[in-house]
């Protein structure tokens, strides 16, 4: 008897077990005579049903999760057999959750073995590539620009307009830097992309590098996610043994190579000049602008900063074409976005949606609400510098404009739930302890800001002069926000701001009595 | 420490600034290489670095207090970090904290009699399985203080 399953070696899967999994089902088929082969696949994102083993059958695949090792004897038995198992979630591709997304980005993250280059190319890998070789520079930016895409690390800045400026500078020596920082709270999907489908990532760094004449790639990813450096760098080695990295990509004549740097801890360093200073073996201090980046970059050089979900989204418009990618989203916001449901929910994970889907439809439809199964009390959208949002503002879109509208803003798309237990007050006084302990220190909004911030909510929970200190705290949002050099200062007010205006109650704290 | 360690760790600091040509750029993965055989940055070694490398002291000083990463002084033998970002606050990862660190007889972050050093981080990117921690490179997802603690004392502590 033989068997093929799917198991993900993701880091989030395996924070829950998935080798443990993989050991007891092997040592469960010794002793059953089965001939058992384990695949490991990144994360179908399905988060909530970790480690999720699939059953490769003749009707497709079969999912059965979230396992524990103990599972293992039932599990193979039911697998055999073809019989029930209660763990059994039917064929993957039919699970609502992963059913009614529009996969683009990460049509091959938890399908196939992330380090098989024949998966890739089978699955769609190396298409846009292929056809980016046959094409101008200019129009592989001019397809990017048209298709609307972008950035996915924040700030949503076009990416075509980016990589024209970049194509314009009239160099030899260009770069391009992706930014894998990730630090945002509540965000996971550049980790998930980067264990899950590393080539795509490569790939549309190579086509970045064609589109502006940049021989020169560099992945900035941060110390937190050993994982990911690890399949990054095996990627890395795999595309270089195969000619699609080096002096001759796969025998153009045309050259790109790249290099991975490991950060050291700074959520700074995911602003991207402090991250070009960092690559550079500085402190990651920002760099006031001009210049930007795309003119003076690494080294002083132009520079294409991107995120890594941009780069990896490019592959999938040169293969498709402009009009395919801006078919899907709404306005401007054009194509699909991967929102990570984070925080207190039952159903966490990665659904890659088209712009336009609501939150409801996310947190409540997706997320299945919260996982305490006490009311929803807010989430904030965005990652730390993000605004929270109330129960009647569950029904907005998700897109850039829409979400700015109404003071919110969607940033890497991480989406953190909380329920009724939260203190609204306390989230703020972290929003300004997050900002005092990441701050670069290069400003004084920011720097003398985020501490004056946190002590005055702290005297605002000791009750001390309610009024006059919610007063302070709005005034000192106002000069943070008009004087600080990058958003880590100018954004930090979001959360706070949107805690006061949502849930003043949280804030209208009595004087603690003197017993106390 | 004596004059016969501090040499030996200038020179193994040298020795991977050689292996990195002396590169300035490539301070930080010479100072993680460090870290990673020396268990911390010692004060010692800072002014051969700059030297190799043809920086100011206080440019590898400032470099290795920026980043929360680089220590000054010894390692543990086992590094715990308790995620206290939003999503596992959400989760409950403040009393997590409390709790691991009453464990191990700690009244705030640091390293224990017994060689446990917990830190707290912001997000170790498993958010959706909050509230999450790292021993060593492990990543730990819906952890509670039983399964911490013993993971901790399944490191040998
Ligand atoms: C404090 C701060 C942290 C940031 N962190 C990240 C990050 O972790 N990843 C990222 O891609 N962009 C981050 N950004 C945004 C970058 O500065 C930059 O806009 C982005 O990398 C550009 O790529 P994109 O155009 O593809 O989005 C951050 C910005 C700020 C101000
Ligand atoms: S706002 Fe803060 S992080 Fe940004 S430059 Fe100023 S001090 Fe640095
Ligand atoms: S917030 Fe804790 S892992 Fe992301």
């Amino acid at each position: 008897m033989t068997l093929t399953v799917y198991i993900p070696d993701d880091a989030a899967a395996l924070s829950v077990g998935a080798d443990d999994v993989v050991a007891a089902l092997q040592t469960a088929a010794v002793s059953k005579n089965i001939d058992l082969t384990v695949i490991r696949n990144g994360s179908r994102g399905m988060l909530w049903a970790e480690p999720l083993v699939e059953q490769v059958t003749d009707k497709g695949r079969m999912a059965f999760g979230p396992v524990s090792p103990e599972d293992a004897d039932a599990l193979l038995d039911a697998m055999v057999n073809d019989s029930d198992h209660p763990l059994s979630l039917g064929p993957t591709d039919e699970i609502p959750y992963f059913k009614d997304q529009e996969r683009l980005t990460f049509a091959r993250v938890g399908l196939i073995d992330p380090l098989n280059l024949g998966d890739f190319e089978a699955n769609g890998g190396l298409a846009g590539l292929k056809a980016a070789l046959a094409l101008d520079p200019a129009d592989i930016c001019g397809i990017v620009t048209e298709s609307g895409l972008r950035g996915r690390g924040g700030a949503g800045f076009p990416a075509g307009i980016k990589w024209k400026t970049v194509h314009d500078q009239d160099v030899d020596q260009k770069y391009i830097c992706c930014n894998a920082d990730e630090g945002d709270s509540g965000t996971f999907a550049d980790r998930m992309l980067m264990e899950g489908d590393p080539f795509s990532l490569i790939e549309g760094m190579i086509i970045a590098g064609l589109a502006t004449k940049a021989t020169q790639g560099i992945v900035y990813i941060r110390s937190e996610y050993p994982h990911a450096i690890a399949k990054m760098q095996r990627a890395i080695d795999v595309m270089e043994e195969a000619g699609w990295l080096g002096d001759n990509i796969n025998g153009s004549g045309k050259a790109f190579s790249l290099k991975l740097r490991k950060g050291a801890g700074a959520y700074i360093c995911g602003e991207e000049s402090s991250m070009l200073n960092s690559i550079e073996g500085k402190r990651g201090t920002v760099r006031s602008k001009p210049p930007i980046p795309a003119i003076q970059g690494l080294f002083g050089k132009p520079t294409i900063v991107n995120n890594v979900l941009t780069l990896a989204t490019a592959p999938i418009i040169l293969a498709r074409g402009a009009d395919f990618y801006k078919n899907y989203g709404m306005g401007r916001s054009t194509g699909t976005q991967a929102f990570q449901l984070a925080g207190n929910i039952k159903r966490g994970g990665l659904v890659e949606k088209a712009f336009g889907v609501t939150i409801r439809e996310l947190i409540e439809g997706y997320g299945e609400g919260t996982a305490s199964g006490r009311p929803f009390r807010t989430a904030q959208l965005g990652g730390p510098l993000g605004a929270y949002v109330s129960d009647d503002m569950l029904d907005l879109p998700m897109d850039y404009e829409t979400l700015a509208q109404n003071k919110a803003m969607l940033g890497h798309g991480g989406i953190t739930v909380f329920d009724e237990t939260v203190d609204m007050a306390e989230m703020a006084r972290f929003a300004f302890e997050f900002c005092q302990i990441e701050s670069c220190g290069k400003c004084t909004p920011c720097r003398i800001g985020a501490v004056r911030g946190r002590e005055t909510v702290e005297k605002v929970l000791r009750g001390e002069d309610v009024a006059r200190n919610i007063a302070l705290i709005e005034d000192l949002c106002e000069v943070m926000t008009d004087g600080s050099l990058c958003a880590m200062g100018g954004l930090t007010p979001m959360p706070v701001l949107s805690a006061l205006r949502l849930f003043p109650q949280d804030f209208d704290r009595a004087p603690a009595l003197a017993a106390e | 420490m004596t004059s016969m360690e501090r040499d030996r760790m200038i020179d193994t600091a040298v020795g991977l600034c050689e292996k990195y040509r002396n590169e300035p750029a490539l301070l930080l993965e010479i100072l993680h290489d460090l870290q990673e055989t020396v268990g911390y940055i010692p004060e010692e070694t800072q002014p051969a670095i700059a030297k190799c490398l043809n920086l100011a002291k206080a440019e590898v000083h400032g470099v290795v207090s920026f980043y929360h990463d680089f220590r000054s002084a010894p390692d543990s033998n086992i590094t715990v970090k308790v995620c206290r970002a939003e999503a596992c606050q959400s989760m409950g990862a403040n009393r997590l904290l409390e709790d691991i660190l009453a464990r191990n007889g700690l009244p705030k972050t640091g390293t224990s009699d017994k060689g446990v050093t917990i830190e707290e981080v912001y997000c170790l990117g498993n958010c959706a399985l909050a509230p999450s921690a790292m021993i060593g490179e492990r990543l730990m997802g819906r952890v509670t203080a039983d399964r911490l603690q013993s993971a901790i004392e399944g490191v040998g502590a």
